[in-house]
Formats: structure tokens, C-alpha cells, sequence
């Protein structure tokens, strides 16, 4: 990776949300507003070209990104934290060390896009725009709550995003019909329709193939891939783990769900896929939860604590963002 | 010379419920740009019932869509369009097919306006046949009446006549909550006359409201879709023995209108409730339920009685399957009973 600010400056950058001051440093430093990076190339099924390999990342971008990241990683550490002094009940999906897929998502497409996902949704319920006062009011079911209380944490809703669905692979469909409103609608915006490992092997997501693809649906399935689905590991659940070829006759990549600027570039070439009237397209993300299924689930009964260990030490997405300045 | 004013009375039209249905919804297809049906067959067969007939050679691919065999698939498109902002029609061949999809329908419908805080509406209507046909046996007569009407969130309605049918499926379709419409095979095509305001494109029947289609004094008989006409057949053959029948048409389900029943239980005393489906935790139940919580109960000079489907997955041989559906003679029966005579 090519370094191209001084040890001063990224010194700087860590504290910059803690130290006003130094800004004044900042600015009298010579420095690059961008910088160039090398990601890593995606798999590709039915093809010809993928994503590129190289992207740009602007100060602004870096910044912002990683500003949402450990946002979304605290609000998920200290959702943790509320769910044990039994604040929140019920059920709660946690999705840190899988930031890069949210955040990196949102950075590929526009605000008038749509978005539709699992109950795993804190992460992107942040990204499509919910303050996390709302999402936090939310979850400990008060009436400052995004759906007022009354939604909880597999039923938050914004503007453009349809969930936060609690039946598994149920927003499949669902995502093909927001893609069919969009095409119906002439206006060029397409839907991203995130599912999971697990949900991909749901006979619905089969069905939204095929309807989206036989009508050309402006539709970019996701298999956020975290290795599980609740206690079960993909190769216990699914007779061909390349999630990205499963959609059959529609063309898919596989991306580092790890590294934010693949997830960006990957849906940006996602994105325009689509909305070039090709139809659906499927992008797998291989990332990983560091919690387990959900609050009730520990997480080391199907897998070591040395695997996460590893992951969180040589993966870690915010890690990796970091790493890059 | 004398100038004589004739006034000529315009015949009423004569409309099968099929017809009746299929005005309905192309009067909203024209009406607004966002409607659109989808389901097995509605366009280029014209429907598997042909309640869809003209409708795609009118309005094209876009509009009139046939979805391939994937009820749940098609039914949850259905609903994610919905929640986009478009106003679908989603056709289930049958309601027996709906099973497949009532995920879809409880769980992505229903409930998404109460649980998104009121931020998510579905203006969506299910629609399609419901109840026994004719021979067609277990797997194809099931009706969903108490099913769908058990949940909250969704508006449920049954239409019996053509007036019912028009204007019903023109309420459902303009209302912004979801709505299951509950068609009926064999009513497709009796013919009822369409009295002139039915022929308005405005016309629509309120959501929640039933209908005395007879005025009585001796009994209240409730009931819903195909069953009404064999009601005011029971009235009938009653009104030669002397005893008058009010006979109410429920048209929805859900919300119920027990101030109607009430109302007429109240004037006459005695209550039998009538439904093609099966008698647990049916429709009637329902009724009789609520009647002996609100201010009727005191009114009742009998214990009500219910007349539905027999509890049996519907058998095949036509004597078995004629009786396993509420005949006339059930009906009179149940009154008889009712009524000590």
C-alpha cells in the first residue's frame, strides 16, 4: 500500500475527533487531499469484467467512512452492553466486523436508492440515515424510537429502506418488488437486497431469481456471507458454498466484505450494472460477526474463539481502513 | 299541442359478478397510473377464471403481469412493490395457493404499518377465489375467511352479489392498508342486477359495513359470500310458514359490523349464523362470540345457532360434497331449531 501522508499527519488523524487544535496543524501540513489504493480482484461468475482494481480515497471519504464505522461498532458494543442490564429483549442481531459491508454499500450507491435486509440491520439502519438516538431508542422500546417502540430491533424503517425483516429470506422477494417499482417507475434507482448465508438456501430467494431476471428487475442481490447461519457453518448447510454463482443464469462477483473500498467498488460496478437495463446481478460479501447469532447465542459453541481471534486481529475492517493512512 | 314528458326508467343492467370484478378493476386500472395486476394466467389467458379478460390486451405487459408458479416469490414482489409506492392487485389462483405465500401476506403485509410505527403502509389487495367450488376435492375447497379474518392489520372482505363485487374490489383497491378479497367460484357467473349507481366509476361499498338484504322480524341470519343466496332461498321458503327472516349480507369480515347484528338481534330476538367454511373458530364463532359480550346477548331469546361446512376435508363424491356445504334445507333447519318450531 502506497503511504502517502507523514507519520504526523495520520498521528493527527486518529485524535482528530478528540483534539480541536490539532486541526490547525492539519492545515499547515503539505499533504494529498487523496490517495490511491490497490484492492483486491473479485471473483467473477458469468462476467467478463469485474470491479476495478485500483480505487481512489479521498480525505473526506476516509474519514467519513471511518467515522461510521466505529460509530455502528459502538452502537452494537454498547447494544451488547443494554441487552445484559436487560434494557432490550427479546431479540438482538449484532453486526460488528461486518461494518465494511453497511458502510461500503451506502458509499456505492445514492440516497435515493433502496435498501432491504435481514433483522442483522443496526448497522445499515445507521447508514440509511437513522440517528442512532432513534435506533437505540428503538431497541429499548421507547417512544423516541424509530418505529415508536413498537418495531424493535428486527423492525426499523427510513426513507428508501424497507427493513429490518424478521422471517428469513422473506425480503428476497420483497427487494425484487421494490426493483420492480423502480423499473415500473422509470427512475433509474435500483434496490439492494441483502440476505445471508443461511437465507440463501431459502426456496424464495430461488423464486426472486428467477422473477428478477426474467423481468430484467433493477436488483443487486447480497449474500452477506459471515460463515453461519445461527449454529450451522456453510458447508453443513449448503451443497455449493459459492453463494455468488447460486443465482444460476444471473451474473455474480465475490468480494472482500473486510476491505470497505472492495464493498464500494464491487457496488458502484454492481450499481451501474443494473441500472444499464442488464437486470439483476448477485454480489457474495465473505465477511464475519464477532458476536455470535444473536444476544442468546455465545458464539464459541460451533467455532473456536482462536477463529475469531484471528479474524478480529488480521481482518478487523476498521483495522483495515485504518491501516491504509 | 300537448308536450308529454315521458320518463323512460333505465333497464337495470344485468352483470355477472365476473363482469362485475372485472369493471371494478379496470375502472382503477385507468384511474391511477400505479395500479397494476399480477398472478397465474391474468394476462395473456385472461385469467384462469377469466376474471381478468381484456384486461392485458387494454393495459399491456406492464401493467397486467403473469408471474410464473411462485406464489410466495410473486406474493412477496407483490408486497415489496407495495411498499415502493405502487398499488399492486396480486391474484391467487385460489386461496387454497395462498398458504404458500401467507408469510407474505401475515407477516410482510399485515403487520408492517403497526410495527414500522405508521412510517411503512401496503396498499395491497389479494384477491382471488375462496371456498368450495365443485369436485374439485380436499386440497382445492379450504375456505380462509376465519384464517385471514384472525389477523390484525388486515382488512378481509366477501363479496356475494356483483354490487358487492364492484364495489368491494373498487374499496380495496383505493384503500391504503392492506386487503384480502374473498371471490367465489361458483358466483362468477350469476348474473344480479346492477342497480345505476353501481354503474358509476365512483361507486364503491364502504369497508366495514354489512348489508340487510331482507328485512324480518322472527330470526337474524348472517352470512357471507355464496351462502346469502341460499339464505334469502330459506327466507323464502320460511315466509310461506309465516315466519319473516332478516337476512344480512356481513360483506366484511374483518372489520366485522356487529352494530348491524347487533342492531337486528336486538328486534328480533333469535340469531343463525350461516358460512361455507368449517365451524371451528369460524366466522360464526366469531359472531356469536361477540354478540354475548356486547348489549344483544339480553335479546336472545335462544341460544345462536351456526350452520357451516361440515368438519371434514371436503370429499369428492358429489353427494358426500353437497353435503358438506350448507344447503337451504340446513339453513331452515338451524331457524326451525332456533326458533323452537
Amino acid at each position: 500500500m502506497k503511504k502517502m501522508l507523514t507519520a504526523a499527519v495520520s498521528r493527527v488523524l486518529s485524535g482528530v475527533t478528540q483534539k480541536p487544535a490539532s486541526r490547525v496543524l492539519v492545515a499547515s501540513c503539505k499533504y494529498s487531499n487523496n490517495a490511491t489504493f490497490e484492492i483486491k480482484k473479485c471473483d467473477l461468475y458469468r462476467l467478463e469484467e469485474g470491479p476495478p482494481v485500483t480505487t481512489v480515497l479521498t480525505r473526506e471519504d476516509g474519514l467519513k467512512y471511518y467515522k461510521m464505522m466505529q460509530t455502528i461498532r459502538r452502537m452494537e458494543l454498547k447494544a451488547d452492553q443494554l441487552y445484559k442490564q436487560k434494557f432490550i429483549r427479546g431479540f438482538c442481531h449484532l453486526c460488528d466486523g461486518q461494518e465494511a459491508c453497511c458502510v461500503g454499500l451506502e458509499a456505492g450507491i445514492n440516497p435515493t436508492d433502496h435498501v432491504i435486509t435481514s433483522y442483522r440491520a443496526h448497522g445499515l439502519s445507521y447508514t440509511r440515515g437513522l440517528t442512532v438516538r432513534s435506533i437505540l431508542a428503538e431497541l429499548t422500546g421507547r417512544r423516541a424510537g424509530c418505529a415508536k417502540g413498537k418495531g424493535g430491533s428486527m423492525h426499523m424503517y427510513a426513507k428508501n429502506f424497507y427493513g429490518g425483516n424478521g422471517i428469513v429470506g422473506a425480503q428476497g422477494p420483497l427487494g425484487a418488488g421494490v426493483a420492480l417499482a423502480c423499473k415500473y417507475k422509470g427512475n433509474n434507482e435500483v434496490c439492494l437486497t441483502l440476505y445471508g448465508d443461511g437465507a440463501a438456501n431459502q426456496g424464495q430467494i430461488s423464486e426472486a431469481y428467477n422473477m428478477a431476471a426474467l423481468w430484467n428487475l433493477p436488483c443487486i442481490f447480497i449474500c452477506e456471507n459471515n460463515r453461519y447461519g445461527m449454529g450451522t457453518s456453510v458447508d453443513r448447510a449448503a451443497a455449493s458454498t459459492d453463494y455468488y454463482k447460486r443465482g444460476n443464469f444471473i451474473p455474480g462477483l465475490r468480494v472482500d466484505g473486510m476491505d470497505i473500498l472492495c464493498v464500494r467498488e464491487a457496488t458502484k460496478f454492481a450499481a451501474d450494472y443494473c441500472r444499464s437495463g442488464k437486470g439483476p446481478i448477485l454480489m457474495e460479501l465473505l465477511t464475519y460477526r464477532y458476536h455470535g447469532h444473536s444476544m442468546s447465542d455465545p458464539g464459541i459453541s460451533y467455532r473456536t474463539r482462536e477463529e475469531i481471534q484471528s479474524v478480529r486481529s488480521k481482518s478487523d475492517p476498521i483495522m483495515l481502513l485504518k491501516d491504509k493512512w | 299541442m300537448a308536450v308529454v314528458a315521458v320518463l323512460v326508467r333505465k333497464p337495470l343492467e344485468q352483470v355477472t359478478v365476473r363482469e362485475a370484478i372485472n369493471q371494478g378493476m379496470d375502472e382503477e386500472l385507468e384511474r391511477d397510473e400505479k395500479v397494476f395486476l399480477l398472478g397465474e394466467e391474468v394476462a395473456q389467458y385472461d385469467g384462469a377464471y377469466k376474471v381478468s379478460r381484456g384486461l392485458w390486451k387494454k393495459y399491456g405487459d406492464k401493467r397486467i403481469i403473469d408471474t410464473p408458479i411462485s406464489e410466495m416469490g410473486f406474493a412477496g414482489i407483490a408486497v415489496g412493490a407495495a411498499m415502493a409506492g405502487l398499488r399492486p392487485i396480486c391474484e391467487f389462483m385460489t386461496f387454497n395457493f395462498s398458504m404458500q405465500a401467507i408469510d407474505q401476506v401475515i407477516n410482510s403485509a399485515a403487520k408492517t404499518y403497526y410495527m414500522s410505527g405508521g412510517l411503512q403502509s401496503v396498499p395491497i389487495v389479494f384477491r382471488g377465489p375462496n371456498g368450495a367450488s365443485a369436485g374439485v376435492a380436499a386440497q382445492h375447497s379450504q375456505c380462509f375467511a376465519a384464517w385471514y379474518g384472525h389477523c390484525p392489520g388486515l382488512k378481509v372482505v366477501s363479496p356475494w352479489s356483483s354490487e358487492d363485487a364492484k364495489g368491494l374490489i373498487k374499496s380495496a383497491i383505493r384503500d391504503n392498508n392492506p386487503v384480502v378479497v374473498l371471490e367465489n367460484e361458483l358466483m362468477y357467473g350469476v348474473p344480479f342486477e346492477l342497480p345505476s349507481e353501481a354503474q358509476s366509476k365512483d361507486f364503491l361499498i364502504p369497508i366495514g359495513k354489512a348489508k340487510i338484504e331482507r328485512q324480518g322480524t322472527h330470526v337474524t341470519i348472517v352470512a357471507h359470500s355464496r351462502p346469502v343466496g341460499h339464505c334469502l332461498e330459506a327466507a323464502t321458503v320460511l315466509s310461506k310458514e309465516g315466519i319473516e327472516c332478516e337476512v344480512i349480507n356481513l360483506r366484511t369480515i374483518r372489520p366485522m359490523d356487529i352494530e348491524t347484528i347487533e342492531g337486528s338481534v336486538m328486534k328480533t330476538n333469535h340469531l343463525v349464523t350461516v358460512e361455507g367454511g368449517w365451524p371451528q373458530f369460524g366466522v360464526g364463532a366469531e359472531i356469536c362470540a361477540r354478540i354475548m359480550e356486547g348489549p344483544a346477548f339480553n335479546f336472545l331469546d335462544a341460544p345462536a345457532v351456526r350452520v357451516t361446512g361440515a368438519d371434514v376435508p371436503m370429499p369428492y363424491a358429489k353427494i358426500l360434497e353437497d353435503n358438506s356445504v350448507p344447503q337451504v334445507k340446513d339453513i331452515i333447519f338451524a331457524i326451525k331449531k332456533t326458533l323452537n318450531i
